[in-house]
């Protein structure tokens, strides 16, 4: 490479020795203070790796004399988040579920705290969307097996569903119409005959009639006796469009047969309560959220369960 | 001659790095020296003063006319204030200066070097101090040479102060852009200041300090891509920085020995006549980056001039014409060698290379003012929520879910609907009600300057075309004129 090198005449400056369409290059020398940019450069990158973490040791990398950690940075970051935050969470702590729309503020904040908190808890077994699984309910929807409104999500997700040990827990179940022998084949496919024609999905016909007389009188007492449920037993209203474990012959007669329910963990015992609350608010923003009905009287909440219609006045006021 | 510097091309080879050859410009005066102090004291004082000069936006928004706000994400110029979704004014401006500096290169040559870079304003302006502390061209390579003393010591110690004092001016200006400027400069002296603040200030100081004071022509030399890109900007017809070797050589030496040779018109010991350079190397003296333009066209020519200033004293002096090194384009050097007359300058301004650029540059500048002053201050954003898509509701209707973008742009706060068309019976709600209390229309505050960021809900019935094209529309309550819409879909199936 070197012996080839030619002196440019008008210069005095050694050659390259390349050539592109005439055009050579001269082998300029470089400014001295670029020199020691680099050495500088290697100083600085040797003196870096010394004072953070960077060797590769046998269990772990040296920690740097710095004592820099980008975990430590994560707790820092962390902890300053938490101080930003702890105006909004005392006022979340304080103030009951079902005041929190008052303070739309408050409550904005909540539905983001919730759905963040969704994402890690909740996810797993209704959906990144909330739009749910067989058997495990959508929550975008405006159907509520339990009750839709700010107070009955909280109780769901603080006590949970049929939680075993939890005597607060919502508790229901279903019998097994077929496997207790309660019903044979025929009763049962007559029985789904006719919820298939209270749910507007086939017209009357002789086998409806029949189910009809069986369901007056096993399925009743707790689906009602139009068929719109019973919020405070669990029992899903069967005349509307929301099939938690669908609404075909087929899945209907298994339901019937087997009897299917879903058990929901208490979070109450998992989560702080303000994560609790803000989840309940971030579930009813999801677009189903009802109002609470006797919203000023929290005392008389639980006469207000024992209240039948309550759950068909809120299902009349969609449908016009 | 000891004042000159070392030839450039004369050193040693085989040698990978080398020390760099200190320029120490002589002090000139005339026609282009006083255009650059012009240039100098406009510039510098834009740079400075801008910050300071205040415009009323009312109670909602900061009264400084030049403000980049990025804690708020705001750029506010006089009355123009842009949003970060309006970034395209900020690129449009930057397509504007890189066209900007094509027109000019193409035309001019490189006069942004020569004149107006900061690079060049601020080498300038330290070579002016260095002068005044140091002395004359003589003194200054002498005092280089010299060992260190007290005297030495004294002076350098001065000679930088002065610098840092200008660094930390230029440094603290340029923060004063992105804050306001009063209170950000009685937080700086009483250290209340943000600690961004002090960094930007400490670290423009020292680039400022190093690059003006130190590295100078090696900026614009070893670092500086302008440079590259200018040379194939310009053509045959750009202006540049020529020494005119036709009339120049052969070179005679020294003003006496040239006037007779020139009575002459005869050189002794050759058959040419002799030329109008005396060799006197004036040119190399005032040169700020140190090269000979004897030697052609070359990378460190930032085309400042001074050397032409430099000449044509010269010339004056031995009665010679002017412009022996003057603003000269590739095709006018050839007409001059044979003989010819040159063009008259503004034919070579107006060219189709020139006309192209600068009609490219004041269409993007006249389609920007066009949009800015077109632009309307309330804007809606609709993305479809799309996990999940479409939801059955228990009646059997189906709801979809869109996160609504309302920017109030004025320094206001307003009220807003906001509507939707393309599907009969629609009902709106938002994440904070419930459907019982859904609409056909949704109304919102907005507060001043800022964006609302909302869930609306829309169910329909289940009859329909499996997707439906919708518009949401907003509508300021005070003024039915100001509105926009958003397009987006209504899904009856999916997931």
């Amino acid at each position: 490479m070197a012996e080839h090198k030619e002196i440019d005449q008008p210069t005095g400056t050694e050659k390259v020795g390349h050539e592109w369409d005439g055009i050579e290059e001269l082998d300029t020398p470089m400014p001295r203070w670029w020199l020691w940019t680099l050495y500088a450069t290697i100083v600085w990158g040797v003196a870096y790796t010394i004072a953070y973490p960077a060797w590769p040791m046998i269990e772990k990398a040296s920690d740097g004399l710095l004592g820099w950690s980008s975990r430590g940075d994560l707790h820092a970051d962390l902890a300053a988040e938490e101080e930003r935050r702890a105006p909004m969470t005392r006022a979340i702590a304080q103030i009951p579920i079902e005041r929190l729309p008052e303070d739309s503020e408050l409550l904005r904040f909540a539905v983001e705290g919730g759905r963040s908190a969704y994402k890690v808890n909740c996810v797993q077994c209704h959906g990144s969307g909330a739009a749910g699984f067989p058997g495990y309910p959508n929550l975008n929807d405006d159907d509520w097996l339990w009750g839709g409104d700010l107070q009955a999500i909280h109780q769901t997700l603080e006590h949970g569903i049929r939680e075993p040990g939890n005597r607060e827990s919502r508790y229901s179940e279903m019998p097994a119409f077929g496997e207790l022998g309660i019903l044979n084949r025929d009763e049962m496919n007559d029985v789904v005959s006719f919820v298939r024609v209270m749910s507007g999905q086939d017209s009357a016909s002789n086998a409806s009639r029949r189910g009809q007389a069986i369901y007056d009188i096993q399925c009743s007492s707790c689906h009602g006796a139009d068929g719109t449920g019973n919020r405070d037993l669990g029992a899903p209203n069967l005349t509307d469009s929301i099939w938690l474990y669908g609404g075909d012959r087929e899945s209907l007669y298994r339901t019937v047969d087997q009897s299917r329910y879903g058990i929901m963990p208490s979070w109450g015992n998992r989560l702080d309560p303000v994560t609790v609350k803000m989840l309940a608010a971030y579930v009813h923003s999801l677009g189903g959220g009802e109002e609470l009905v006797e919203q000023d009287d929290s005392t008389e909440v639980d006469t207000n369960t024992d209240d039948a219609p309550d759950p068909v006045t809120q299902n009349e006021r969609p449908a016009g | 001659m000891n004042d000159q510097p070392a030839n450039l091309t004369d050193r040693e080879t085989n040698q990978f790095f080398e020390a760099r050859k200190k320029v120490f410009p002589r002090r000139i005066d005339g026609s282009f020296r006083r255009l650059k102090w012009v240039i100098m004291v406009v510039t510098l004082a834009i740079y400075y003063v801008t910050p300071w000069l205040r415009w009323d936006r009312g109670p909602y928004a900061p009264d400084q006319a030049v403000l980049v706000d990025l804690a708020n994400r705001r750029f506010y110029m006089f009355s123009i204030e842009i949003w970060p979704h309006e970034f395209y004014y900020v690129a449009g401006l930057l397509i504007m200066a890189a066209i900007g500096l094509f027109v000019v290169t193409s035309a001019v040559g490189r006069a942004w070097c020569g004149y107006a870079c900061p690079q060049t304003v601020w080498t300038d302006l330290f070579m002016h101090i260095e002068r005044f502390v140091d002395g004359g061209r003589r003194e200054q390579y002498k005092l280089d040479d010299a060992p260190w003393g007290p005297k030495k010591v004294a002076k350098r110690l001065t000679k930088w102060t002065l610098w840092l004092l200008v660094a930390i001016a230029t440094g603290g200006a340029w923060v004063f852009y992105f804050a306001d400027a009063p209170m950000l400069a009685r937080e700086l002296f009483s250290g209340t200041a943000p600690q961004t603040a002090y960094f930007s200030i400490f670290i423009l100081t020292m680039t400022t300090f190093i690059f003006g004071g130190f590295m100078r022509e090696q900026v614009c030399i070893y670092m500086c891509p302008w440079p590259r890109i200018q040379t194939a900007l310009m053509d045959d017809q750009s202006l540049q920085v020529t020494y005119k070797h036709w009339r120049g050589e052969p070179r005679t030496r020294g003003i006496k020995r040239a006037k007779a040779m020139q009575a002459e018109e005869v050189d002794a010991s050759s058959l040419l006549p002799p030329g109008d350079c005396i060799d006197c190397k004036a040119c190399i003296a005032v040169c700020p980056t140190g090269i000979d333009i004897r030697e052609g066209p070359q990378i460190g020519c930032i085309t400042c001039a001074l050397c032409i200033d430099a000449c044509d004293e010269v010339m004056r002096r031995i009665d010679r014409p002017e412009k022996l090194i003057g603003y000269t384009t590739v095709e006018d050097e050839k007409l001059a060698m044979a003989g010819k007359v040159p063009e008259p300058p503004l034919k070579r301004l107006l060219r189709p290379r020139t006309l192209i650029y600068f009609a490219i540059w004041a269409g993007i500048g006249l389609a920007m003012l066009f949009v800015l002053g077109n632009r309307s201050r309330l804007d809606i954003d609709a993305g479809q929520i799309r996990n999940p898509l479409a939801i059955t509701l228990s009646d059997g209707d189906i709801r979809n879910g869109y996160v609504i973008k309302l920017r109030n742009m004025e320094q206001r706060p307003r009220d807003f609907v906001v509507t939707v068309e393309g599907i009969e019976q629609a009902e709106l709600w938002t994440d904070l009600q419930s459907r019982a209390e859904a609409t056909r229309q949704i109304r919102f505050e907005v507060p001043a300057d800022s964006v609302a960021r909302r869930t609306l809900y829309l169910a329909a019935p289940a009859e329909g075309p499996e997707r439906s094209d919708i518009l949401f529309t907003v509508t300021a309550l005070d003024d039915e004129t100001a509105t926009a819409s958003a397009p987006t879909n209504f899904n009856r199936t999916g997931n």
